[in-house]
């Protein structure tokens, strides 16, 4: 796990700041402002109707915020160059479900400019990084859930992006799929990628460099694991976030 | 190279959805054979009681086409009328011709009428005129002047369906938000779709009209091309209606609401009834309705012969429409990505 202090480096891969989403009278995200920093994994923890995948919008520049500003390696969100420097993969697997897994990676290699030898070259090893590489000719409709998801990952990975953003990268998924799709998190994040993924599940949030904590859409704290758990004087994740939830710090 | 990739990845999803298939090919076809068989029946025979007439008279009757059946009474030819054995009776008041007629069916009686009318005329001395006809001709039948408002409706209507739903399902099963978390314009989105589906829109139309006109003898007096080419329009028309609709739809059944609301409505004002009998403000509304171009000109092709100059504006008109309907769409895209 990082071991570095992560207090505003000159250069974040993602840089929110004081951002705050609406949607009619009702205040989704209320002045967040966080920072990753290079080849960590970040992960935001919270409820479901938190305001994480709300967050998770507003960063990849599908959404657009009222208020505060949003910087990608960089530069401001929205902006349309930029979705071709990361990978996304949302909370549904939105595959095409009618099409096998060959012709899906095709279609979203060709949207991000990949063809020919290096497209099929992509294809190979998106689809071994998440060892499917023997089911590639199979409709989607033949996939089971957790190839489905595996396949949603490998679609991310195309384009080799240097940031991959995972809306709940294991939800609905079994244990043994689970650890083997953070084997390949931590896998990416050594060869230099940085993640940023939204979890409610507390043991997987442990496996985070980092951790920002949602709560109706007010981020009630950031830090290591270890230093939440610290400087909320619980034993465990899931204490701290009560802790931070029921309103002590926040 | 987006756009592409995008019309390729529909073409997939189509060729391996059968039954979406047969549903843009086949159905169109049935139900146009339907209405063929429907509406070109042979023509039926009316029905007529005499009631005492002279003979010359029921001769005249026969030779008319008439199915004459004598009564001796009054009484007993009203009672066959009433039976429904009879369409009109026909008996003298005091020398005076009189007519009851069975009147429940609107063109059965227009029918019998115009026959009884003619036979009793036919006796006066009279110079019979030459007749000819400026568009169609003696046989045509009612299915050949109403075959181009259906050969167009059908188009639009299985376009827009379509359309409608594939779009929907886009959006509902999660892809659009992938795809829009891709580099890709949203124009580039619209102008996919429009290519994807065009090439089969383009297959529709010319297979339905190539039915309808070689199979179905449907009258035509002008260019197969320009039929081809409105046909085309109509469903490029419906393909950029029925996505841009699908954006304010959130499942397939709020897509079929639509049906009632834009597809019906257009019915009335393509032509199947005669508009010069509508209120002129209601006759307005017709020119909101791509249906109503399109139906216009190819009636005008198929019926009159009419050639480019007498169709340009309909075509147009229906260019300015799925213009405007795929900028509206490109803007509703916004709702989903910011950008």
């Amino acid at each position: 796990m990082s071991s570095s202090i992560h207090s505003a480096s000159p250069n974040p891969v993602i840089d929110v700041r004081s951002v705050t989403r609406r949607f009619g009278s009702k205040t989704v995200l209320d002045d967040i402002s966080l920072q990753v920093e290079r080849g960590e994994v970040f992960g935001l923890l919270g409820p479901s109707g938190s305001g994480k995948t709300t967050l998770i919008k507003l960063i990849t520049g599908i959404d657009k915020a009222d208020g505060g500003s949003v910087h990608m390696l960089g530069e401001q969100m929205p902006k349309l160059a930029m979705l071709q420097r990361f990978g996304y993969m949302a909370q549904s697997d939105a595959l095409y479900n009618e099409l096998t897994a060959k012709q899906n990676l095709t279609f979203f290699g060709s949207l991000f400019g990949l063809k020919g030898s290096q497209l099929s070259k992509r294809i190979e090893t998106a689809m071994s990084i998440v060892n499917l590489q023997d089911d590639l000719n199979k409709t989607v409709a033949a996939y089971s859930g957790g190839m489905k998801r595996r396949l949603s990952l490998a679609l991310s990975l195309l384009h080799e992006p240097e940031l991959l953003i995972l809306d709940e990268p294991t939800v609905g998924i079994d244990p043994v799929l689970r650890q083997s799709i953070w084997q390949e998190l931590s896998d990416m994040r050594r060869r230099g990628t940085t993640i940023v993924l939204t979890t409610h599940v507390m043991d997987e949030a442990d496996k985070c460099d980092r951790l920002g904590l949602i709560r109706d859409g007010k981020l009630t704290a950031i830090g290591t694991p270890e230093a939440i758990k610290a400087s909320s004087g619980s034993a465990t994740l899931e204490e701290a976030f009560i802790v931070y939830g029921g309103g002590v710090r926040a | 190279m987006r756009i592409r990739a995008l019309a390729i990845r529909i073409i997939r999803q189509f060729v391996r959805d059968k039954r979406t298939l047969a549903l843009l090919f086949l159905a169109p076809l049935l139900i146009l054979t339907l209405m063929k068989l429907v509406f070109n029946g042979n023509t039926v025979e009316p029905q007529i009681g005499a009631v005492q007439l002279p003979a010359a008279l029921v001769e005249r009757l026969e030779a008319a086409d008439a199915e004459v059946t004598s009564y001796d009474d009054f009484q007993s030819a009203e009672q066959a009328l009433k039976d429904g054995v009879l369409d009109a009776v026909l008996s003298l008041n005091g020398g005076k011709p009189a007519i009851e007629l069975e009147g429940s069916d609107p063109s059965n009686t227009k029918m019998v009428l115009l026959l009884l009318q003619r036979t009793m005329s036919a006796g006066l001395p009279a110079v019979a005129p030459d007749i000819t006809y400026l568009h169609g001709s003696e046989e045509m039948a009612s299915f050949d002047n109403f075959g181009p408002v259906l050969i167009g409706f059908f188009s639009f209507f299985f376009v827009f369906m379509l359309a409608g739903v594939s779009f929907l399902r886009e959006r509902t099963s999660g892809t659009l938000e992938r795809l829009l978390a891709t580099p890709i314009r949203r124009f580039e989105v619209v102008l996919g779709y429009l290519s994807g589906f065009g090439l089969f829109t383009l297959l529709q139309a010319a297979l339905i009209a190539w039915f309808a006109i070689d199979i179905l003898g449907l009258y035509m007096d002008g260019s197969i091309w320009l039929v081809l080419m409105m046909n085309l329009l109509l469903s490029l028309t419906a393909l950029t209606l029925g996505t841009l609709l699908s954006s304010f739809a959130s499942n397939e059944f709020q897509i079929i609401q639509f049906i009632p609301l834009v597809v019906v409505p257009q019915v009335f004002f393509s032509g199947l009834f005669n508009l010069d009998a509508m209120t002129p403000w209601l006759q307005k509304l017709s020119t909101i309705m791509p249906l109503y171009y399109g139906a216009d000109a190819m009636r005008g092709i198929m019926i009159r012969g009419e050639g480019w100059s007498d169709i340009q504006l309909d075509v147009y008109v229906l260019i300015g429409f799925s213009a405007v309907f795929a900028l509206l769409n490109v803007i509703a895209l916004k709702k989903h990505r910011a950008i």
